[in-house]
């Protein structure tokens, strides 16, 4: 454990003590308590930054099951400490925010910061972690977290809906993305990333491989909101807004880009990798970016809009790998992709972070976020309207803010699309700059949505819940904040380029960001296609949105019911009717019906079993004399058996099943077994007790009366069989002798490792002493259900109270 | 009729509580004669089904005010730490110890962890059987 572990395990702990101090001290809003913990870790980390600038990496391992292979190694290179520090620092302006955005007297602050706790500290854990299982765990602990921060107004029935629908997409990718974990463990023997990226070359010839990509991509693709599984995102909206603008914009929802990045080294020379990665990215990019338009909720506007930058991302990362088809490292234009993501991926959580603590703070002071009511804050909200408007020309590409670089650079980079001779890209390469550069035209348009509709035009307070005014200063601290660094950033680009973006370029492509490798980002290249683009960006957009009334209804031309979001609803709705279906059929509530179906299955696949593998063998030379004694016994229990059958009333079933189950355990008195015996007498008694007590519970039988049950073939041919079946499976299993019996391990042990004499109990309490733990377990579980049941049903399902 | 359970209830005075000390006695000893946590809990259970057969369940209630619900919790407590405990001494889960001492009037015995966890298996059997012999009583 070194402190580089403490630093992940630190928000797990802090959750832990937050309830804590919720409780005692009230009346201080406990997200101060909290904020001190993201900005001590943003300290911490951006020590790294003069390490991983060098091309150092800083590695720090912790044995967890080193049987297999799962160790809890945390690595620190450029790409990690990239998200680290954006998890941290965007981290603790969203913890700052959300002090003023939640109210202390109304709201579940312990709830809300535990969970958010819980997202930091796995989110960490997903960027900094070596090893694939323990990324999966951190992983998956991520969507549990958004699921709860989603649903976090739990009595709001679109919380719970968009809840449960990020949990169960974000999570069939997570499974699909352990299946690829577990094939990618096969063909390199490893779960270390560092392993398996140095055995790439090997991996590409592995029959597995291609499935493996499928699984790994579809993991990464359901939680980065690609192209069709983005339909969750913007039902996430419904989480509070600090919520939305830390994992749903700035952190978690990277973290399919993370994982593209990270296992680029792997999978990237694969043309299926390129054409999957960028496909899928551009696809969303355009998808998001028109269905934006369509939207009236401004959070949901910028929902598909942080579905359509994660697109671009995604394009920039798949044609990043076509870089590594060329050898040097001058002419290698490609590379450029790359570096665009990684910058675009830093502006992306700045001035998308800023819009929504914007969104927010209109929300907060108007009541509303519905652009069609919104109109004319400009004047009563002039810093929120800056804020606002520095955020969305940096989205919309607009000098000099740091969107216009790497949208440049992105435009750049599909335009060098053209000169790409593998993969067939000769044929279908075009579309690529024409996709894009219609996705940006209307990534132009949504972003005046964002600033112009709210904020311009007519104000009309009386469609206004309160009658708006400027926020408080500390809930805009945190937007300011961002929107400087859209500003520095824009300025300055060169501040992160070799500090930040080339360590992070290298851990995405190693083979070629050497010691030789520079960026360099400048405002002007000369009068390249990327600026005529641009320009013919800003003009179709102006033009489109001046006359978005006349041709907004084209976004409506997909019907609600043949749209995404209903396909999604009619599989979970059918999914629930199916299992309703299934439980109505199987669960009748009659105790027959089940021991019935569950004695036919025995019968038939122990029957089945043992006739298929023909196993049926009576070897008689092993059996122990039968003696006087045992016969007499046997007799007893025949007798008894068949009694029950013909008894008149349940209470001397009952009565005489005990008799058997006593003379069953005189058995193991003559079978030398006190310690059985002893159990069996015990047991018998207390079972006889709790029967009768049961007795008074049981339904009349069908005639009304406590009659004999009248004679079912059925049921006494079900009866004989398994009484057959067992008869069988026990004599075979005497007369087949595989292995030597364990029992003299125990006899010769019991006193010599464990100082026990009974080996029976050194067995319970010892040697298996974790089967007796989880046993007492079950039981307890069961009793604890019965006394719930019971309770229960006297109380009608009702509360006492 | 009116019943007469007279005999009933004097014997189960008696034999309540021999049962309960050889109960005691199994548990106890079951590591080196056949006995243990589990007989040692469903004895003691035993016991107290006398007591409930021959008096009625609010007089045993009175006479032994255990919620045995809280006795599973304490039982399942004892058992994990015991299986745990191993962990804060760098050994694997569920190592045991034991040590030999001769202590005053009870002569040479053996003092061993296993008791503990046994311990912990006796009362949970305990709460368990009688949670739902109680519970299920109390329903008529």
């Amino acid at each position: 454990m070194s402190l580089l572990h403490w630093a992940v395990l630190s928000p797990f702990l802090l959750a832990l003590i937050v309830p804590i101090l919720y409780k005692l001290f009230r009346q201080i809003h406990t997200g101060w308590f909290v904020l001190i913990l993201p900005i001590l870790l943003f300290t911490y980390f951006s020590r790294f930054i003069s390490l991983t600038k060098q091309g150092d990496i800083v590695m720090e391992s912790a044995t967890w099951i080193p049987s297999l292979g799962i160790d809890v190694d945390f690595y620190v290179d450029g790409l990690g400490l990239l998200f680290a520090l954006l998890i941290t620092g965007i981290g603790s302006l969203v913890v700052l925010y959300s002090i003023f955005y939640l109210s202390k007297e109304k709201e579940k602050l312990n709830q809300f910061y535990v969970f958010l706790l819980l997202f930091m500290g796995a989110m960490l854990g997903v960027v900094l972690s070596d090893n694939l299982i323990v990324l999966y765990s951190f992983w998956e602990f991520t969507s549990l977290s958004s699921f709860l921060l989603i649903g976090y107004w739990n009595e709001r029935e679109r919380s719970r809906y968009g809840a449960q629908k990020s949990l169960l997409i974000t999570v069939l990718g997570g499974l699909s993305m352990l299946g690829g974990i577990i094939l990618l463990s096969i063909m390199g023997n490893t779960f270390s990333i560092r392993e398996l990226i140095a055995k790439s070359g090997e991996l590409m010839d592995h029959s597995l491989f291609v499935p493996a990509l499928l699984l790994v991509l579809l993991g990464a693709f359901t939680k980065s909101a690609q192209f069709p599984f983005h339909i969750w995102l913007p039902d996430a909206m419904e989480a509070p807004t600090p919520v939305s603008a830390y994992l749903h914009s700035a952190t978690m929802v990277k973290a399919g880009i993370y994982l593209v990045a990270r296992l680029s080294p792997v999978f990237a020379e694969s043309g299926l990798w390129f054409w999957l990665v960028s496909i899928a990215g551009l696809i969303t990019l355009f998808w998001g970016s028109f269905f934006a338009i369509k939207q009236t909720d401004l959070k949901g506007i910028l929902a598909f809009s942080t579905i359509s930058q994660l697109g671009l991302i995604m394009s920039l990362l798949g044609l990043g790998a076509a870089a590594l088809h060329y050898e040097t490292l001058g002419e290698n234009i490609y590379l450029a992709a790359t570096v665009a993501a990684v910058f675009h991926l830093i502006n992306h959580a700045t001035f998308k972070g800023s819009l929504f603590m914007v969104a927010g703070i209109i929300d907060h002071e108007t009541g509303t976020r519905d652009i069609r009511k919104l109109g004319g804050l400009m004047q009563l909200m002039p810093i929120t309207f800056t804020v606002a408007v520095i955020g969305a020309f940096s989205m919309a590409g607009l000098p000099p803010f740091n969107g216009f670089l790497s949208k440049e650079m992105f435009l750049a980079s599909m335009v060098n699309v053209l000169q790409l001779n593998i993969f067939n890209m000769e044929t279908w390469g075009v579309l690529f700059p024409v996709v894009a550069w219609v996705a940006s035209v209307f990534t132009f348009i949504y972003s005046m949505i964002v600033v112009l509709k709210p904020f311009t035009g007519k104000l009309q307070l009386q469609l206004l819940e309160r009658k708006p005014h400027e926020a408080p200063v500390g809930m805009l601290i945190s937007p300011i904040i961002l929107a400087s660094l859209v500003i520095i950033f824009g300025i300055f680009p060169n501040l992160l380029s070799s500090s930040i973006i080339k360590p992070a370029v290298a851990g995405i492509q190693p083979s070629l960001a050497g010691p030789d490798f520079q960026v360099h980002i400048a405002f002007w290249h000369g009068f390249e296609p990327e600026v005529w683009m641009t320009i013919g960006i800003i003009a179709f957009g102006i033009l489109l949105y001046k006359t978005l009334p006349k041709w907004q209804k084209v976004t409506q031309w997909i019907p609600e019911r043949i749209s995404l979001n209903a396909l999604y609803d009619n599989v979970v709705r059918g999914l629930e009717r199916s299992a309703s279906f299934v439980m109505k059929v199987l669960m009748t509530g009659s105790i027959r019906t089940y021991l019935l179906s569950i004695f036919l299955f025995f019968i038939f696949s122990l029957g089945f079993t043992l006739y298929w593998k023909d196993a049926f063998k009576l070897d008689a030379g092993n059996f122990a004399p039968i003696g006087i004694y045992e016969l007499v016994l046997a007799g007893i229990i025949v007798i008894g058996s068949v009694a029950i059958l013909f008894a008149r009333s349940r209470l001397t079933s009952i009565i005489i099943l005990g008799a058997v189950g006593y003379t069953i355990s005189l058995f193991f008195v003559l079978l030398r077994a006190p310690d059985l015996a002893l159990t069996q007498l015990v047991i018998e008694t207390i079972s006889v007790a709790l029967f009768l007590l049961c007795f008074f519970h049981l339904p009349l039988m069908a005639s009304r009366k406590e009659e004999r049950m009248t004679f079912k073939l059925n049921n006494a041919m079900i009866s004989i069989g398994v009484g057959v079946i067992v008869t069988l499976i026990a004599l075979s299993a005497h007369s087949n002798k595989l292995f030597d019996s364990i029992s003299s391990y125990y006899l010769e042990n019991a006193y010599k490792e464990a100082g026990g004499k009974n080996v029976v109990n050194v067995i319970l309490v010892d040697f298996r002493g974790l089967d007796t733990m989880f046993e007492i377990t079950v039981l307890s579980i069961a009793a604890l259900g019965i006394f719930a049941m019971i309770k229960l049903r006297l109380t009608g399902g009702k509360d006492k109270s | 009729m009116k019943q007469n359970d007279l005999i009933l209830q004097t014997v189960t005075k008696v034999a309540a509580f021999v049962i309960l000390l050889f109960a005691v006695a199994i548990f106890l000893g079951g590591h080196y004669s056949p006995g243990g946590g589990f007989v040692g809990g469903l004895m003691t259970s035993a016991a107290i089904v006398l007591l409930l057969l021959a008096f009625d369940i609010k007089t045993v209630t009175g006479i032994l005010p255990i919620d045995y619900k809280l006795m599973i919790g304490s039982g399942l407590f004892i058992s994990s730490l015991t299986v745990a405990g191993g962990l804060f001494f760098g050994v694997p889960l569920m190592t045991h110890v034991y040590q030999y001492v001769d202590l005053p009037l009870l002569g040479h015995i053996s003092l061993h962890t296993a008791v503990l966890f046994d311990l912990g298996v006796y009362l949970v059997v305990v709460g368990v059987t009688m949670t739902i012999i109680q519970t299920i009583g109390e329903s008529e």
